[in-house]
């Protein structure tokens, strides 16, 4: 399907085209994402590309009041505050990434297990410009 | 494959030294190992000539961020006058000098030498807490930090699964706070030797000579329950569930077991020794579990023939209030789900069926990243020869204690098994 190595960067290049991709191993058909090289189930390297569909469950979440220096550049900080988390997919495989679409002020009201859907957040310019998984409600 | 592992030879720690825990801007780490090491040299209870002692393995994190110098081991080697005696510096993150320990382990069970210092450093207040921050956060899982998360938002992260999957909430973590500053008063070498009441009243005095309203908690729970008093960091974690930025070291003094006895009538001996990797959050089959520390867990109970049940008291990586209780989950000390009632029932405090942290641990003790292991293993050291004076665990024929020690996020974990025969 597509001629590219089961690395981070070709997860991060296609995250830019708006697509979620993984691995699934031929051997055992064992999912990974970000993709893999080598399958952590049955250890073979015969890998395809699998593309998920982006929708699932919160599992676990957190909203960062001390924001890390690259995110403070992004304007978030103890006033502004962010929610990332772990999403279930339902193909099974699991994910992490901004939560967006929910109160960061309100974490208290964030229900674990509330179903989202994935969307792709640009952000910076020419070489900076980098495209983030993020997901909704 | 799996198998029965155990030492070829028996180990003993026959001395132990830590230096006091805190931020001294104007000292640095070859000040804190030197403490350390001093004190160390005095515990051994019949004398030790340096001499004997014939390697190092040292344990530090990042001190090649933090204070910009890194290659530690030749420093610390020189400065206890070793050279040109062989000295290997371990990296685990938080867990560096946990390793040390346990190379050392193996260099003196291999038969290769009879005596070596083992131990662990680091110089964390030289940089901004947003640089310890970026500096720490380096050991994290790179998709994690790609996407925001801090180290706070990791152990968060895992409470919010926890909270779900045993219906409770942040309220329970409290119990494991208050914990923990009971403890830290009565170990002179705590960052932080106050108890929460102690911070209420402290608040309350400067309210009073400010001439501000005086704050009105009813308890500690409610201390903590107020957001001026116990900021948020990273939901579910707030201030006072987070451990400090440290400086400090910590050695301790191994010898093959067969010669234990030259150096003390009370040695120490390692029962059990263990350790894990770990995957990233989105990797792991169970949030609201370390993999790495069940796998060094079963390692050092194997190893050792003991049990959950057969440890006395325990040291545990509390880097964050949940960290504590999912470890006691993961150690075996209490089922999947039940470590948060057990600190609630006060099971968990000194005086109770499983003391946790009788130093105060991390968050009270301070954690100095990279000499943490061996802070750990020395409290143990400590409680097992009854020379943990105020915070003597009061059980009688104390004989077996634990320290288990997490790196990163949860990538390494250790579990070591101290004993007195």
């Amino acid at each position: 399907m597509y001629d590219r190595p089961f690395n981070d960067n070709s997860y991060e290049q296609f995250l830019k085209e708006e697509k979620l991709m993984g691995s699934r191993c031929r051997k055992c058909g064992a999912l990974a994402l970000p993709p893999r090289p080598i399958c952590v189930s049955c250890f073979s390297s015969e890998m395809e590309w699998f593309q998920f569909k982006g929708s699932g469950r919160l599992a676990a979440f957190t909203s960062i009041v001390v924001a890390p220096p690259f995110m403070a550049k992004e304007g978030f900080n103890k006033n502004n505050p962010y929610v990332v988390g772990v999403v279930e997919l339902e193909e099974g495989a699991k994910i992490v990434g901004r939560i967006t679409g929910v109160d960061p002020k309100k974490p208290d009201g964030i229900r674990v297990g509330t179903p989202l859907k994935a969307e792709f957040i640009r952000s910076g310019q020419g070489p900076d410009e980098k495209t983030y998984l993020a997901f909704r409600p | 494959m799996a198998k029965k592992r155990k030492l070829s030879r028996g180990v003993a720690v026959v001395g132990g030294g830590l230096s006091k825990l805190g931020l001294f801007k104007d000292r640095n780490s070859k000040d804190f190992f030197a403490e350390a090491y001093l004190e160390m040299l005095g515990s051994v209870d019949k004398g030790v000539d340096p001499k004997d002692i014939d390697a190092i393995y040292i344990g530090n994190f990042t001190n090649d961020f933090f204070v910009n110098q890194a290659h530690w081991g030749p420093i610390i080697s020189d400065l206890v006058g070793h050279v040109p005696k062989p000295v290997t510096r371990t990296e685990g993150a938080c867990a560096s000098s946990a390793l040390a320990f346990r190379e050392g382990v193996f260099a003196v069970a291999s038969g290769f030498y009879d005596m070596v210092l083992v131990g662990g450093l680091e110089q964390m207040s030289k940089r901004t807490t947003e640089e310890v921050a970026e500096g720490l956060g380096t050991a994290g899982s790179p998709y994690e930090v790609a996407a925001g998360f801090t180290f706070p938002g990791v152990f968060g992260t895992i409470a919010t699964a926890y909270f779900s999957k045993y219906k409770t909430n942040r309220e329970t973590l409290f119990n494991v706070t208050i914990k923990s500053h009971l403890n830290a008063p009565l170990n002179p070498k705590a960052q932080f030797p106050l108890t929460i009441r102690d911070f209420m009243n402290t608040r309350i005095e400067k309210c009073r000579k400010r001439g501000e309203p005086v704050p009105e908690w009813k308890d500690e729970k409610d201390f903590l329950r107020d957001l001026s008093a116990n900021p948020p960091v990273a939901w579910p974690m707030h201030l006072f569930d987070c451990c400090p930025i440290s400086d400090g070291a910590s050695c301790m003094l191994l010898v093959a077991e067969d010669l234990a006895k030259r150096f003390t009538d009370e040695p120490v001996y390692v029962a059990g020794i263990g350790q894990g990797s770990g995957y990233s959050l989105h990797a792991t089959q169970n949030i609201t579990s370390f993999e790495a520390t069940r796998a060094a867990a079963q390692e050092a109970y194997e190893m050792s023939g003991l049990k959950p049940e057969d440890i006395q008291f325990s040291e545990v990586h509390d880097c964050f209030s949940i960290a504590e209780i999912i470890h006691t989950e993961d150690l075996g000390f209490f089922k999947p789900g039940e470590g948060h009632k057990a600190a609630a029932e006060g099971l968990t405090r000194l005086e109770g069926l499983k003391p946790i942290n009788t130093s105060g641990g991390l968050k009270s003790k301070g954690h100095p990243v990279g000499a943490t292991g061996v802070a750990q293993l020395y409290e143990v050291w400590l409680q097992l020869r009854g020379k943990a004076g105020k915070r003597q665990v009061p059980k009688k024929n104390l004989r077996v204690g634990g320290a288990h020690n997490l790196g990163g996020t949860g990538g390494t974990c250790t579990f070591t098994i101290l004993e007195r025969r």
